[in-house]
This record gives C-alpha cells, structure tokens and sequence, in this order.
C-alpha cells in the first residue's frame, strides 16, 4: 500500500537536499568563520530541539543539558582522538588501557556518544523524573555539575581538568546539518505520534493523564532518553567544531544559553528553535566586538569580557516579562502558511491552522 | 439486573493519613451494569475512597478488586488499564490540546506500540492509528461533541468540557466508571442533560457507574443503590427511597438534634 507522499513531504524532501547540497558546496565555497557559525547554528538547533522535547512538549524542567553534552563530546573526542595524540597529551596521568589504543571514525563515535548520554539520562531520569517543578530542577542541575566533576578527576581517561586537544577534524557542516535535520525529523515525528500526544497530556495535566492510562514514568523517561541521546550527538559535533575538549565548557551556563534560545524561538516550537538557534548564534559573534578594546571616538576601551552575557541575560528577561511565547509559540514554519503568505491577504483565516 | 456478577469489590477499606482517618472499613460490591451513589456531607471522605480505589493513593488497609483481578496497589494507568476509570471533581480536561486529542489521548495505551515504531509509522503503527481516529470521530459523534472536534478543550463552556471528560474516559474502554460530582457546577437545565447522558452512556456502552453527587435530585434520580458516608463511616446503605427516610442520614446532613 503505497501512500502517495502530500505536496508539504515533498517540498520538506527538497529543502532538505538543497541543504545538504549547499552544505557540500559551502564546505569549499565559504569562508571557514561563516562556516563555524553556520555548524554552530546546527548544534545548537539540536541542543534547542532537544530541550523543546523535555520542556515544551513534555512540561520537565531540566537542567542538565550541559552534563549530557559533555558525554556525547568526551565520547567523541576519546574514540577519534589517535592513540599517539592521546599519549602525548595525557599529561597528568597515563591514558586509561580501555581508551587509549581505540581509534574509531565519526559515524559509530557520534553514535556511541549520543547512546552513552541517553544511557546516562535514562540513569539520571529515573530517579529525577519523579520529582516534579523545582526539585527535578535542581537534581538535574545538580547531575549536570557532578558530570563535570567526575571529568575534572577522572584523569586517566578525560585528562582532568586540561581537556582534550587536538580532537581531529572529521566533521563538515554536511555532517553537523544532516544531524540537524535528523534530530528535527526524529523529534518531530515523536511529537506528532501518540507518544507526542501523551507527552503532552502530562505537560498539561498528568493526575488526568494517569488516569486516562498514560504510564507517567515510562513516557517522561521516553522523552529525557531521547531528549539525551541528541544532546550527546550534539555534544559530539562541538567537540569536532571546536577541536578541543575541557570541563569548563560544559557549565550551566550552556545550558543556559540553550534555554535563553529555546524561549527566544517559542519553547514548543522546533523551527522557532532552529531560527532562535541561529539568532542567537550570529549576534553572539556580532557582539565580539562590545567585548574587545577598542578606540571609541578617541576613549580608550578596555574591553569588558562577560558583556554578551549581560546582553543575553537582559533579552532573556525581556522575553520573559514581555513576550513568553517568543517568536513562534507553539507553531511551526509550514509550507501551507508560507503559501498562503505569498497569496496575499485572501485566505487571513488559515493561519491558526498551520500546525502539521 | 441485581442478578449479575459483582465488578468492583472493596473490602474492609481504610485510609489513614498521619493520625486522621479518612476512611474507615469502607466495604462495597457492585455489580455489572449498576448505577451506584456515594453521598456525605463534605469531607466525608468521599473523593478520598474515590482516589483510592483508582490507585491515586495506596489504602492503610483493605482489598479492591475488579472482576477478579485485585487492583488494591496498583498505580492508577494499570487500574484504567484493566477497565476501571474517573472523571475528576472540578474539569481536567487538557485545555491546550484540542478535543480530538483529548479523547485520542484515552486510546493510546491500548495502541501497543514503543516509540520508535511510532516515529517510524510502521504499517502496524499506522492501523492502530486510525482505529483509534476512527473511535474517537465515532465516540465524539455519539456523544454529541462531533461539532468541536477541532476546537481547543480549554475554549468549551463548562459543561460541554465535563461532557468531553466523559468521552475521554470512555475511549479507554472501561468496564467500570468512577463519576465524581458530574453535574456540580452546572446550570438547572445541563443538570437534566448530564442525568440523560449518564443513562444513556450507560446503556450504550453496557457501563457500571459510581458516582459521587451533592446534587439529591441527581442522586435520587439515577442511583439504584446509595452509600452514605460521614466523618469517613458508612453509615447507610439501601435504594433511594430507604435513604431518604433513614433517620442517622437526616441527622448527618441536618445535625443532630
């Protein structure tokens, strides 16, 4: 039985080969610095994706993206980093046995992050999700940091506080977009099923929702080990875009900055995430230069690093006091409206409708 | 119709919290197809044997079983699960979620199928799928509601919403359903329209109803069966007519005296 695919699947098939085929050009085409936003733009769009799951969809309030992120980079850049490298730069004790002759390429490295932070989810989820508002809140943030600790003293297989350099360049932004558009598509999918439709009864109401025969710990785990397993991948990505790994990446001001996006772009809104993600991504490297000295009309600026902060920090409480929905709300970019835009004003009625 | 085996048995039920009884060796059998009410003044205890039987609380002490199965401490998607459902006191319908998703919402634990199958949309995924569409337009029709189908639940005027509740519980195919309080809050006329859709879903989906009620004209209306509870005792039990003359029933709501 074959379905014929609508006109919406088709024209989202080709935008997603005009990507990828952009992505291949760009590699050679661009400049390297768009190219490193442009892979950040995509990393974070998982990272806001992925959050939008637990919190939009599912109604958990979790902080511990930073923590699962970095499982998914240390992962990535222990299985890809060459035993060699990790000999050398193994400083402060010997490169674990169990690391330090594996050498792996991206695919199964990505994919081995993204399981192990699920797992490591599923671990911190169980116990957590039983908790509701502020207290899942700070177990959360709380697994967040105790990651990051263990980073910090596991020297003989994270290199402690140092880091990992040096983590080989085996990405391109086909690779950190194709995840992109895997992660949107997965999620999507997840949300628009009747899995979705039950991770959003507990958002709203989850006495009715049990009583209507929705199993509240199996389906909030679903939604953090999903939610995880992208982080991870995500988390991944950073550590090939970045080409080097350490434990004060991974603070909870990342996951900050996550939901800073997320509530830029409406927290139940994917596409509102992924152009949040790219807003946020591109005004951070704008706002570079408030941050370095310079002359200004014969003053002499110092430079006051942590300003873009302040910035982001402000707009995120400007949103929150003034425009909660943020841009999207709770739509999504589709074709129909985007027709019906073009259209101009004869159908203004349809616009309520564009979910799917 | 009394003839019928019995569905819901509770024994010697007991709630305590910290050193307050709320309920004290509540007992109770209802059979199939029955329509039964439990009244008392207020903090009587009633909503709390209601959150008991549907595994929101674990009981001090006692039995419930449905059918056979012993469902005593079992959490309450188990229970619904096994046939026996609620609505609640005051409207939990999902006010974001339109009524359709509502109601579909009550169809997915039965779907059989793990999440990736879903984002897959395997062929099975797919059938179950529109089973449940199809149930959900049918229940929606039956119920009178078809005409909201796209509208958001929290947008309803009260009593369609309490209505919608009702079509959501059955989507979950009970054998048993726990109402409680259906027609508070509602207006003279909805107050009638909620006791003729109670029988009528009773009829129509062969279900056995207990209810909690304020309302007397409700209670005395439909119930073949009502149990009187004060300060978390059962302190009557017999049809409407028995009630409504048993002496410690009048001093319970009229104070003794």
């Amino acid at each position: 039985m074959f379905r014929r695919p609508s006109k919406t699947t088709v024209l989202t098939l080709a935008a997603m080969v005009v990507l990828l085929a952009f992505s291949v050009w760009a590699e050679h085409g661009l400049d390297p610095y768009i190219i490193r936003i442009l892979n950040m733009w995509c990393i974070y769009t998982i990272l806001v994706a992925s959050f939008n799951l637990i919190y939009g969809i599912t109604g958990q309030f979790s902080l511990a993206h930073a923590g699962l992120a970095a499982i998914g980079a240390y992962t990535v850049s222990l299985l890809t980093l060459s035993p060699e490298a990790k000999q050398l730069s193994f400083l402060l004790a010997p490169p674990s046995p169990l690391i330090a002759n594996v050498q792996w390429p991206l695919l199964p490295a990505l994919l081995l992050g993204g399981v192990l932070a699920a797992l490591i989810g599923f671990v911190i989820g169980a116990p957590a999700l039983r908790l509701h508002g502020d207290y899942l809140l700070i177990v959360t943030l709380g697994f967040s940091e105790i990651i990051r600790l263990i980073l910090v003293n596991l020297s003989s297989v994270t290199n402690g506080a140092m880091g990992l350099k040096g983590v080989p360049y085996l990405s391109s932004l086909t690779w950190t977009i194709g995840a992109a558009i895997v992660a949107l598509t997965v999620i999507r999918r997840l949300i628009t099923s009747s899995y979705g439709r039950a991770l959003m009864c507990i958002r709203e109401d989850e006495i009715a929702a049990e009583a209507l025969g929705v199993n509240l710990f199996r389906h909030k785990t679903i939604a953090f080990v999903f939610s995880s397993f992208f982080v991870g991948i995500a988390g991944g990505l950073y550590a090939e875009i970045l080409g080097t790994v350490d434990p004060n990446t991974f603070r909870p001001a990342l996951t900050y900055a996550v939901i800073t996006m997320a509530i830029l772009g409406g927290i139940r809104s994917l596409t509102g995430g992924a152009i949040a993600a790219g807003i946020y991504t591109v005004m951070s490297e704008l706002l570079r230069t408030v941050e370095a000295p310079q002359m200004i009309f014969g003053w002499d600026y110092p430079g006051l690093p942590g300003l873009r902060q302040l910035f982001f920090a402000t707009m995120l409480l400007l949103l929150i006091l003034f425009a909660r929905k943020g841009l999207m709300g709770s739509k999504e970019f589709s074709w129909d409206w985007l027709f019906s835009r073009s259209k101009s004003s004869d159908s203004k009625g349809s616009e309520r409708s564009h979910e799917q | 119709m009394n003839n019928n085996a019995s569905i819901l048995t509770i024994k010697n039920l007991t709630m305590r919290f910290g050193g307050l009884v709320a309920v004290s060796d509540f007992n109770l059998e209802l059979r199939e197809g029955m329509i039964a009410g439990l009244i008392g003044p207020n903090g009587s205890g009633k909503t709390t044997v209601f959150n008991v039987v549907t595994g929101f609380y674990k009981p001090t002490q006692g039995q419930i079983f449905l059918g056979n199965h012993e469902i005593t401490r079992l959490t309450p998607d188990r229970i619904t699960a096994l046939g026996l459902t609620r609505i609640f006191q005051n409207s939990r319908v999902f006010r974001d979620l339109s009524v359709f998703d509502n109601v579909m919402v009550g169809h997915h634990m039965r779907m059989l199928s793990s999440p990736i199958p879903a984002i897959i949309r395997t062929p099975m995924y797919r059938k179950h799928d529109e089973v449940a569409r199809e149930r959900t337009l049918w229940l929606l029709e039956q119920l009178g509601l078809i005409q909201y189908v796209n509208e958001i639940a929290g947008s309803l005027p009260y009593g369609l919403q309490r209505k919608l509740e009702v079509a959501r519980a059955l989507a979950t195919q009970p054998k048993v359903l726990l109402l409680d309080e259906p027609a508070t809050g509602l207006t003279a006329e909805e107050k009638d329209e909620m006791i003729d859709f109670i029988l009528r879903v009773r009829e129509d989906f062969k279900l056995t109803i207990w209810l909690i009620e304020h309302h007397m004209r409700v209670v005395m209306g439909i119930c073949e069966e009502i149990t009187v509870l004060n300060y978390g005792k059962t302190i009557a039990r017999g049809t409407p007519a028995e009630i409504q003359s048993n002496k410690a029933v009048i001093d319970a709501y009229l104070g003794e005296g």
